[in-house]
């Protein structure tokens, strides 16, 4: 069983929202937005995107893989394939947005937290999820959400996202 | 979902001979990744955090010992290093028992070079820790053949397809075996060459061309890896003299016009300088020796972080 949540209607709506959220809390000066792999990356980029058309200037954009800062990396990795991590500019000093489609247990969050700051030392960092589902397991919470939305454990969020939009999905069971 | 363990299903790393070519590659394609955290400001990664690594190292090394050690330090284990000349082997201690000492201090991986072929094998099928190969005797340098790997797949894109010519002491070289076991799997074609009596007698096992003459070996070679001589063998009776190897093995830049416009030249060090590379080869453009070097810290890491990932445990639920 499925259940749209965000169609991709709702997710431009709801991002052109957030990226003026982003602007209004400090404007685009020193900031970068930062994707955690992969579902976090292309919506770093929209969001860039329209950051242009509001402040007439796109941040820089990156991305980060967390696989080798996970709170179980030593344990279970559900996949050794490590992505790269790409981050075209200098940390220190900037306020960096990070980006990511879906936000649960708050542990990858925690775990992009160490990823970034092993590149320097920003001045701030900032969350931004498409869809906050509940469920924390971890003191963290987003400064930007698209959509909260309160599931139970065995309900799971499906983000898809292709070049004519995207949609988020309730989905029941594994 | 797919553990590391899946990907690469053993406990040990004990020489290429028993890898196939895709847990080959994903050793490589991990290592793409460690090699970016090699190059950041901060050269380190939690990953590995609460794990020991041994280095117990029974030849001397400065190289290996120090990327071994590297590797596991940039993943966050604890390293620590044996190495003979302080260890109780000079006391009279069996290799067994200093492995079961060891044992006690439950590390979760060994690192072992050991002069006897074999050695780690031996280790392996004693001890509860994942041991690696890092040299035995006569047979295999699984990482060196792996770092070899990754630096050939770097430059030239691809293993499969290239003609590698390994070039010096074959015979005696647990490099040359484990590059050609490993380039063989991948596609490549390896040629041997060196003078007869270091050449090893049934070559062809290996899948290799045999030269007994340099020039033959290099013709159109998009890879020329050239073999440390090991002096005492110059002593011995498999050579002649310093002089007359270098005259008709050594890689200068007349006879490496021989090999593709675009062939680069390896060497697993240390050098001999003026013997088996003339230093215009050795410092040229076309020398990927120090990329060698780079490459083998971030390989350890894809090996050590393999290895010590035990395959127990459920994945953390979702994001």
């Amino acid at each position: 069983m499925s259940e749209v949540l965000l169609d991709p209607v709702a997710v431009a709506r709801g991002l052109r929202r957030v990226a003026g959220e982003i602007a209004e809390h400090g404007g685009v000066r020193d900031l970068a937005l930062v994707g955690i792999r992969r579902g976090g990356e292309p919506l770093a980029e929209r969001l860039a995107a329209l950051l242009r058309e509001l402040e007439g200037e796109a941040p820089p954009t990156g991305s980060i893989d967390i696989t080798l800062y996970r709170d179980d990396a030593a344990t279970a990795l559900p996949n050794p394939k490590i992505g790269p991590s790409r981050i075209p500019f200098e940390v220190r000093g900037k306020r960096v947005v990070l980006v990511d489609d879906v936000i649960y247990t708050g542990r990858t969050i925690r775990a992009a937290l160490d990823a970034v700051l092993d590149y320097g030392r920003p001045r701030r960092i900032e969350l931004c999820v498409l869809v906050d589902r509940g469920g924390r397991e971890l003191p963290i919470h987003p400064d930007y959400t698209v959509r909260r939305v309160e599931l139970a454990p065995g309900q799971r969020i499906e983000v898809t996202q292709k070049d004519d939009g995207a949609w988020a999905t309730i989905e029941e069971g594994t | 979902m797919t553990t590391p363990r899946a990907r690469y299903p053993h406990r040990h790393l004990l020489g290429i001979e028993s890898l196939e070519a895709p847990e080959i590659l994903s050793i490589l394609d991990a290592a793409e990744s460690f090699f970016d955290v090699s190059r950041r400001s901060v050269r380190k990664v939690p990953t590995l955090r609460g794990k020991t690594v041994i280095n117990l190292f029974y030849e001397p090394s400065t190289r290996t010992r120090t990327s071994f050690e590297l590797a596991g330090k940039r993943l966050s284990a604890d390293v620590i290093n044996i190495s003979v000349s302080t260890s109780s082997a000079v006391k009279g201690e069996t290799l067994l028992d200093t492995v079961k000492n060891l044992e006690a201090m439950c590390p979760d991986v060994l690192v072992i070079r050991h002069q006897a072929s074999g050695a780690p094998h031996y280790v392996a099928a004693r001890t509860t820790a994942a041991v690696v190969n890092a040299g035995d005797g006569t047979h295999e340098h699984p990482t060196q053949a792996l770092l070899d790997a990754f630096t050939i797949r770097r430059r030239k894109g691809r293993l499969e397809g290239l003609v590698v010519a390994i070039c010096g002491d074959v015979l005696h070289s647990r490099v040359a075996r484990s590059n050609a076991l490993l380039l063989r799997k991948m596609g490549a074609t390896v040629r041997f060459a060196g003078p007869r009596t270091l050449l090893p007698p049934a070559a062809e096992t290996f899948g290799a061309e045999v030269h007994d003459r340099l020039e033959p070996a290099l013709e159109g070679a998009d890879v020329v890896m050239m073999l440390r001589v090991q002096r005492e063998r110059l002593a011995g009776t498999f050579l002649p003299s310093t002089r007359e190897y270098s005259r008709k093995f050594g890689l200068n830049e007349t006879r490496l016009a021989l090999a593709a416009p675009d062939a680069i030249v390896m060497h697993p060090g240390p050098m001999n300088r003026g013997v088996e590379i003339d230093p215009a080869v050795a410092d040229g453009s076309r020398s990927v020796i120090l990329d060698q070097v780079e490459a083998g810290v971030a390989v350890r890491m894809a090996v050590l972080w393999m290895l010590a990932t035990e395959a127990e445990g459920e994945p953390a639920a979702g994001a």
